[in-house]
This record gives structure tokens, C-alpha cells and sequence, in this order.
């Protein structure tokens, strides 16, 4: 059976990406940045991981305003990595596993979950910085990835209890699954950062690391912050944060925390990243 | 009318709802146009020509030309949208929240660096509105 052994999450800017792209990590202002996800790299080497079930939003490159799917899950066999207004990251493409997903999208529909399903998407900052910063720069990314896009762009944007409870559908839909694979979920996205408006910049330490602990063992905490409280305290971009308890949702009660860093900052925001081990197998 | 939200009270922050959404939907498209190079190519070749193509307003084709990223924002813009425009200049994130905030990159730099700006005072408009 496919079983979910682990979660991870990490913020997602695309300054990361361009300092991994123009071989930055090792200077001063990211050094420290970086060296926070050394172990996450060397860790995943041991942990090889079949497929990354990825929680991440699109940044206005595969949905304008046309559409606005507000849960949206990938089932193709591949996925292009897109140019955002820059050129395309210089990393490999993507490859889906167009059965699970398939499997994920039926299951999670039939326990009242309205997915959209998506054939042909191209993938942006949001799903590759993730990818880099676990995986470093390999010709070939080392598993299989289903992205699932939430819509934090366009208000009103899912609440953070229903992400959490959607995250307990997707964990039983892959639980459920036939095949036997080592299954990890992302959540991504965060921390508390502002890109917009004369109070850009805002990032709220004490609030972030009140989360990063929750995330481990308070979540009722966590899913009952309403978006308004997101984006006073945390920033309008702050609300990114949501994704997280899609992971969480999809992990047992408890779990163990193997990995944690925090950094402020990364151009406009704060960095957060965790590791939890699924409880269920250890 | 709208309903008032319970983030209008935030100060210095535009919160991409649907009173936003509407106004700035071709402002918006016309953003998202620019991840093609060829458009790309075309907007910096003659900005004004290319946003003559676009049912924008006048305002917001002028915010356009000027780079005037807050007036943008009050026009609709979003911001991972406006991405597009300052990307296609070949600028940073940080360069762009730095004019939003109306100091210079160096200054705004500075800030991020020393832990960034502080939710204290920075929470309800009527702290801003104080001072």
C-alpha cells in the first residue's frame, strides 16, 4: 500500500531560486539560509521518496483571472517549468504520477472535496523552489511529483480548517491507493512576509515561531486563525501559511519532529521549515 | 456597496478581494501577457502602444508607464501579476517593495536585514493614523 511517511514544509521565494540558479548560496546574505536545509538534503538522499504530493499556490502563471480553481490537483505525466517574466528556471521538467493523482482526485471528490483537474500545467517558483532547496541542482528530479495548487491569490481564499480537513481526505485517499509507495506531502509557502503596499516587508518573528511549534503539536491552534488575522499579523502574503495544514491534516495526531529552521530574511520573507516523521511509521 | 471586511482596517495593505479584482482584471490579463518573450519584446519596444491593445483604463496605463506599483495596487493590481512588469524589467521583488514603501532599495534592504518591519504600530490604521 502507499503510505504518507513524512511532511515537510518550506517556504517558497524566488530569490532562492535565482541565487541556486546563479550559484549564490555559499555568500554571505544566503549562506545561513541555505545551511538550514543541509540536513533536509542529506536526509532525503536516505529517505528516497517515490512521489512528493506538493501543496503550493501559482503565482498568476498557469491561472490568470480566467480561472480560479480554488483546489487544484495535477494528473498529468509531466509538467513544464514555466517562464515567470524571466526565462524558465534552468531545472529539470517535472514528472507527474498521473495514477495516484488520478486515484487522489476520485477518492478526495467522493468525500466532498471539489478538486479541479488539471491536464496541462505549467509550474512555477512555487512548486520548483521547494524542489531545489530538498533536492539541490540534479539533471533529473529524484521522484515523482503531484502538484495541488491552492488559490491564496484571489480572496476569498480557503480557511485554514477546511485546508486541514481537505488534508485528512487526501491522506486517506493515499492510504487507499494499491501500489506500495513511500508517499511524502509538501506544504510550502511562508512564512510571514508583505510584497505589497507602503507596509511591505513586515515579518513577525514571534508569530512565525508560535506556528512552527504548533504545527508540531497545537494544531487546533493553527486552524482556527482567521485570514484576517493572517494578514495583520503575518502579512498579506502571511496567508500562504494556509497550505501548511494541508500537510498537516494528512499526517497522524502526532508526530515527530526531525528538522526545523527559521531565517529572516530571504529578500522580502521570513523562511520556515520543518520536518515531521508520520507517527504511524517509525 | 460592498460589505466592510475585517481586514479594511489594516494599514498600507490592499487586499485582493473581488472589489479589487473587478476593477483590475484587464490590468491583471495584461500582466499575465508578459510571460510570453515576444510580448515581452513588443511592451518594452513601446510600452503605450502595447497597452493601447488592452481595455485598461487610462489611470491604470499611466501607473503602468510611470511604474507606479501603489497606484497599481489601487487600481486593481495585484501583485503577483505586477510581477510580470518589473520581472520584465529585470527587476527584483525587493527592488519593487522598496518603491511600494517610497524609500531606496539600499534603505529597504537594511531593514529586511535587521529582522524586518515590525507588526508593532503596524497592525490597525488607526496606529498609523497616530502618528
Amino acid at each position: 500500500m502507499a503510505r504518507i511517511t513524512a511532511g515537510v514544509a518550506t517556504s517558497h521565494v524566488p530569490a532562492i531560486g535565482r541565487a541556486i540558479d546563479t550559484d549564490q548560496t555559499q555568500a554571505d546574505y544566503w549562506k545561513p539560509m541555505f545551511d538550514g536545509f543541509e540536513f533536509s538534503r542529506k536526509w532525503e538522499e536516505s529517505e528516497k521518496p517515490d512521489v512528493v504530493f506538493l501543496v503550493y499556490n501559482d503565482h498568476a502563471t498557469a491561472f490568470s483571472l480566467d480561472f480560479i480553481p480554488t483546489f487544484a490537483i495535477g494528473v498529468a505525466e509531466d509538467y513544464a517549468v514555466a517562464d515567470e517574466g524571466f526565462g524558465p528556471r534552468p531545472v529539470p521538467a517535472v514528472e507527474g504520477h498521473a495514477d495516484l493523482a488520478w486515484h487522489i482526485a476520485s477518492s478526495v471528490i467522493q468525500q466532498d472535496f471539489d478538486l479541479t483537474v488539471v491536464n496541462k500545467m505549467d509550474v512555477d517558483h512555487g512548486l520548483t523552489v521547494p524542489l531545489s532547496l530538498m533536492f539541490g541542482q540534479p539533471e533529473k528530479w529524484p521522484c515523482k511529483v503531484i502538484p495541488f495548487a491552492v488559490n491564496v491569490v484571489q480572496y476569498p481564499v480557503p480557511s485554514g480548517r477546511r485546508c486541514y480537513n481537505l488534508g485528512k481526505a487526501i491522506r486517506k485517499a493515499i492510504d487507499s491507493f494499491s501500489e506500495d509507495l513511500n508517499v511524502q506531502i509538501w506544504g510550502t509557502g511562508g512564512m510571514s512576509h508583505q510584497l505589497q503596499g507602503p507596509r511591505a516587508g513586515l515579518i513577525n518573528q514571534p508569530w512565525d515561531k508560535a506556528f512552527l511549534s504548533d504545527m508540531v503539536d497545537n494544531v487546533a491552534r493553527l486552524v482556527s486563525i482567521p485570514p484576517e488575522d493572517y494578514i495583520r499579523e503575518a502579512g498579506s502574503e502571511g496567508i500562504e501559511l494556509v497550505m501548511w495544514l494541508i500537510m498537516r491534516g494528512a499526517l497522524d495526531d502526532q508526530v515527530t519532529e526531525l528538522h526545523r529552521h527559521y531565517h529572516v530574511p530571504a529578500s522580502n520573507t521570513a523562511i520556515g521549515h520543518l520536518i515531521l516523521k508520520n507517527g504511524n511509521n517509525s | 456597496m460592498s460589505e466592510p471586511r475585517p481586514y479594511d482596517d489594516v494599514p498600507g495593505t490592499t487586499v485582493f478581494d473581488e472589489r479589487m479584482a473587478r476593477k483590475g482584471y484587464h490590468l491583471n490579463q495584461f500582466c499575465m501577457s508578459l510571460m510570453k518573450p515576444e510580448n515581452r519584446e513588443r511592451f518594452k519596444a513601446d510600452n503605450r502602444a502595447y497597452l493601447d491593445e488592452w481595455k485598461m483604463s487610462e489611470d491604470q496605463k499611466q501607473a503602468v508607464i510611470d511604474r507606479d506599483y501603489n497606484k497599481m495596487l489601487s487600481l486593481g493590481g495585484n501583485i503577483y501579476f505586477l510581477a510580470k512588469i518589473f520581472s520584465s524589467d529585470g527587476l527584483s521583488f525587493q527592488y519593487a517593495a522598496s518603491t511600494m514603501t517610497g524609500v531606496s532599495e539600499e534603505a529597504y534592504l537594511k531593514m529586511m536585514l535587521a529582522g524586518g518591519r515590525s507588526p508593532d504600530g503596524n497592525r490597525y490604521k488607526s496606529e498609523w493614523e497616530k502618528n
